[in-house]
């Protein structure tokens, strides 16, 4: 650990400028901070969250819809836990709950496909939200609901996929990214080729990393090496998990059900070919489809500052509404919300008591 | 929400294998996964295994989670 904590500050020495590395990934991000690790880097480098979290970056108007569904009689909400208390324009899953709307925490996809089986006079509406790590075990719950022929299923779709959302940021000169550390779990689905294009087209290097403390100093090592030899390539610490061409079962049973589509990012606005949408093969699990879910433009705290924060352009602490009114028992914004949001993080580690 | 934890096969069922995290035991779906075995290592993301573990990847992670302890270095 403090070899690699010496041979970093070497290098970065030796780089001799100042250097900002991105994280996309919320589990990186918490990661980071738990650790402490961010106080072991010399101050010349800097690691910033950009839009990792998946809860963060789902569209305001996504929750109104849910909350929406919610109220309907007949319709059961199933949801991964981290949903429930990201505030809508009026309201949250959370609050629905507690005045009698059926919202129900669910640990996977497969067992919101057992709630369906348990209540047939019900229609259970799954929150597919996530990433590519996410997205199969959810395309896997549609691919089984059609072979076994369910009817009281479907999903309310918004899941996104980061190489679209990294070229974005690439591509921003504002950003100044010299460096991503790329997200371990969505690699291990999809493997490192995905990141190639970034190296070839911004020359900037990436490093698909592991979640110990140690694998993300590696990592950091790794992109100040590339730099310091002028080389942009995509490297891998994570080989323990991930390969080049990732996991074949699950891409193809995510290409069986979805497809890419246009996808509002919260706070970075449409990225073309960011999300994953229902093949109309599987329509019918469709709840956008078959619920008739009508998206309203919904509204937002105009101080909330989540935005900037997941384009890693303002730090947590740069929002006037940070810790007092908003505080992770009183959330505002999405990043104060989700346990891996970077205003979470910076609440419960970096925050100064006065 | 990209969390996964590495877990052990303890029984196999059908498609569903029950797992063992640190002795808690739970049931999860276990074909996105070529082939699991008994007594595999595996990664497991929402009630789903997403990564098998050679016997040499679980070791690594052994050894990085031994040689890790920040608070040696800080001090």
């Amino acid at each position: 650990m403090k070899t690699l904590v010496t041979n970093i500050e070497e290098q970065a020495r030796q780089v001799g400028r100042d250097l900002r590395f991105m994280e996309v990934c919320g589990t990186h991000t918490m990661a980071a901070f738990r650790s402490g690790l961010r106080q072991l880097l010399p101050d010349s480098v800097r690691l910033i969250s950009g839009p990792g979290c998946p809860v963060c970056v789902t569209d305001p108007s996504y929750l109104d819809a849910a909350i929406e569904l919610c109220r309907r009689p007949g319709v059961i909400v199933a949801t991964f836990g981290d949903l429930v208390r990201v505030p809508g324009t009026d309201s949250s899953l959370e609050r629905e709950r507690a005045s009698g709307a059926s919202v129900r925490i669910v640990y996977s996809a497969s067992d919101a496909l057992v709630l369906a089986r348990e209540c047939p006079s019900k229609h259970v509406v799954f929150l597919g939200v996530g990433f590519e790590t996410t997205a199969p075990t959810v395309a896997w719950a549609i691919w089984r609901a059609a072979r076994d022929g369910l009817r009281n299923f479907s999903v309310l779709c918004a899941h996104k996929t980061m190489p679209r959302a990294m070229d974005m940021l690439a591509r921003d000169p504002a950003m100044r990214i010299d460096g991503f550390i790329c997200p371990g779990h969505v690699s291990v689905i999809t493997g490192t080729q995905i990141y190639r294009f970034i190296c070839e087209r911004y020359w900037i290097p990436c490093v698909v990393s592991g979640f110990e403390a140690w694998d993300i100093l590696k990592s950091v090592g790794m992109l100040l090496r590339q730099i310091a030899e002028g080389r942009a390539e995509v490297e891998n610490e994570y080989s323990r998990s991930v390969s080049e061409y990732g996991n074949r079962a699950a891409l193809e049973l995510m290409n069986e059900v979805f497809e890419p589509c246009d996808d509002v990012w919260r706070g970075i606005g449409t990225i073309p070919g960011s999300g994953l949408g229902i093949r109309e093969k599987y329509e019918r699990f469709n709840a956008a489809k078959v619920l008739e879910v009508k998206f309203t433009e919904a509204h937002v705290n105009p101080l909330c500052r989540c935005g900037s924060v997941l384009r890693g352009i303002s730090t947590p602490l740069d929002c006037r509404l940070f810790g007092h009114p908003c505080s992770p028992a009183h959330p505002i914004g999405p990043c104060m919300v989700s346990s891996e949001g970077a205003c979470a993080a910076y609440y419960k580690y970096e925050r100064v008591v006065a | 929400m990209c969390l996964a934890v590495p877990a052990r096969i303890v029984e196999l069922h059908d498609c569903t294998a029950t797992i063992s995290v640190d002795g808690i035991l739970r049931d999860v779906d276990v074909s996105l996964i070529e082939e699991p075995r008994l007594g595999d290592y595996v990664l497991v993301h929402a009630g789903f295994a997403i990564h098998r573990w050679d016997q040499s990847e679980v070791e690594e992670l052994q050894a990085i989670r031994a040689a890790t302890d920040l608070r040696e270095t800080i001090t």
